[in-house]
């Protein structure tokens, strides 16, 4: 659905998104590696199960929560992606411990 | 004189809205007058409890009106959301008090008690129970909670989509909603009222203050007497939705229907609604999380201050001019728990042109009078 402007240069980033390997560039959002990647949900909500996606892109909605390299409930559009990043959809399991 | 509306009530939050929607329901012509979006409101930043418990220390009768709104409150939501199609969301499963000391709970108990041992008090349950007798009713407490108060008839609500419900519903009625309309000047006359405002002016047969704080202004236009402290700041940390893990509300930590948790219940002697104390706001934290640890890891997604509505003496201020009559005054800290009383009793009163004195005598402003009166 999401095609990278082809003006736009980056070193290459390689990161996972549950446990599958994904390429992003240097500056992109975990949000934006996420939508590259063809992901239409980030995880599912904590109320009613529903699945979510990446919505506000600026911090507001917390729509975008994921997991990253085991720290749960992250912001994915605020966080930049690095290499080795480990990015797992966020869901009742994969819910920080109590 | 001519008039534009019966009644005209002033003020748009939760407690001048109930009151219209009152108003309305006596098939009154009403309107609305409101300030702009960037009003000081507490019926945005409230923490929207239903609340029982705590209530009535010195003043009995506040303790009867209190429980009659929360038995009238299942009503009110059921009568709103079948307007509206809007669901406040009123739940009364029952709310704590929680104790993280053997002297808070000490304290929590003395209190119950002398709100209990005051003539007048109707009966009704709370408990005081132990840290085992807290766990079965609501697991997922922390070590640190020793005990608690609990009371059957407390609850909670959405209370933004109250606000909400109560402006449709007002409006599906027929009242005139004007909001910024800053009244200015309130003038009696010919057994009417005119009133100034930022837009011009409106003519009513009866005026209600309704407008927090402001009534402390308002009411000496119209020979009333409303005195509040407008110095008594609240703040409230919000996090993210989280799944349902409190099946009651505590008077300082609720989980709202949308899954986020609420922690309040600060005061602080401040009348600047724009700041922040975090100070405060960490020990509200650090409490919340030794009640809950599930919320150890919580990200806190918002957080806020906002000026409680505070009559000098804590209890609401019901009162008709004698001056002028047709002027009325309304104004109360607990514009969530009341609103049930507000529309389905108050209102009918203002609707009659007479307050009822053997239930709202007790809450006339007279009672600051006494010093003078002596």
């Amino acid at each position: 659905m999401f095609k990278r402007l082809p003006e736009v240069a980056g070193a290459t980033v390689a990161i996972t998104i549950d446990g599958a390997p994904f390429n992003a560039r240097a500056g992109d959002s975990v949000a934006a590696a996420l939508l590259l990647a063809g992901r239409a949900a980030c995880g599912t909500t904590a109320v009613s199960g529903k699945k979510r996606a990446p919505y506000c892109l600026m911090g507001i909605c917390f729509e975008c929560l994921v997991v990253v390299d085991g720290e749960g409930a992250r912001q994915a559009c605020l966080v930049p992606v690095r290499d080795g990043m480990r990015i797992e959809t966020q869901s009742p399991k994969t819910e920080p411990a109590a | 004189m001519a008039r534009d509306y019966d009644i005209a009530v002033i003020g748009g939050g939760l407690v001048g809205a109930a009151i219209a929607w009152g108003l309305a329901r006596e098939k009154q012509c009403v309107v609305l007058l409101d300030e702009g979006d960037i009003a000081k409101r507490a019926s945005r930043g409230n923490f929207a409890l239903v609340w029982v418990q705590s209530k009535g220390l010195g003043l009995p009768d506040y303790v009867g009106w209190t429980i009659r709104s929360s038995d009238q409150w299942p009503r009110l939501a059921a009568e709103l959301q079948e307007q509206t199609g809007l669901d406040v969301c009123f739940e009364r499963p029952g709310g704590f008090a929680l104790a993280l000391s053997e002297a808070e709970l000490a304290a929590r108990a003395a209190t119950i008690e002398r709100i209990h041992r005051q003539p007048g008090v109707p009966t009704f349950a709370v408990d005081i129970l132990d840290r085992a007798a807290i766990e079965k009713l609501q697991p997922g407490i922390g070590p640190a909670v020793v005990g608690g108060s609990f009371c059957p008839l407390d609850g909670h609500v959405n209370s933004l989509r109250l606000f909400r419900a109560f402006h449709l519903a007002t409006t599906q009625l027929g009242v005139d909603y004007r909001p910024s309309h800053t009244v200015r000047g309130i003038k009696y006359a010919s057994g009417g009222f005119r009133i100034a405002t930022s837009a011009g002016e409106v003519r009513a047969g009866k005026v209600v203050l309704a407008a927090g704080n402001a009534n402390a202004t308002l009411a000496a236009m119209v020979g009333l007497h409303a005195p509040m402290r407008g110095n008594h700041r609240g703040q409230i940390v919000v996090t993210r939705r989280m799944p349902r893990f409190l099946r009651h509300p505590v008077v300082t930590v609720r989980q709202t229907d949308e899954g986020t948790v609420m922690i309040g219940d600060s005061y602080e002697d401040a009348s600047d609604d724009a700041r922040l104390t975090l100070a405060i706001s960490a020990v509200m934290a650090d409490r919340a999380r030794r009640m809950f640890p599930i919320l150890e890891n919580a990200t806190v997604v918002r957080t806020w201050s906002c000026l409680r509505v505070m009559p000098q003496d804590g209890f609401p201020i019901y009162d008709q001019s004698e001056q002028c009559p047709g002027a009325f005054v309304a104004c109360c800290h607990s514009g969530v728990t009341l609103a049930a009383n507000h529309a389905y009793d108050l209102a009918p009163m203002i609707a009659r042109g007479a307050l009822d004195a053997e239930r709202l005598a007790p809450f006339s402003a007279r009672r600051f009078h006494v010093q003078k009166a002596a």
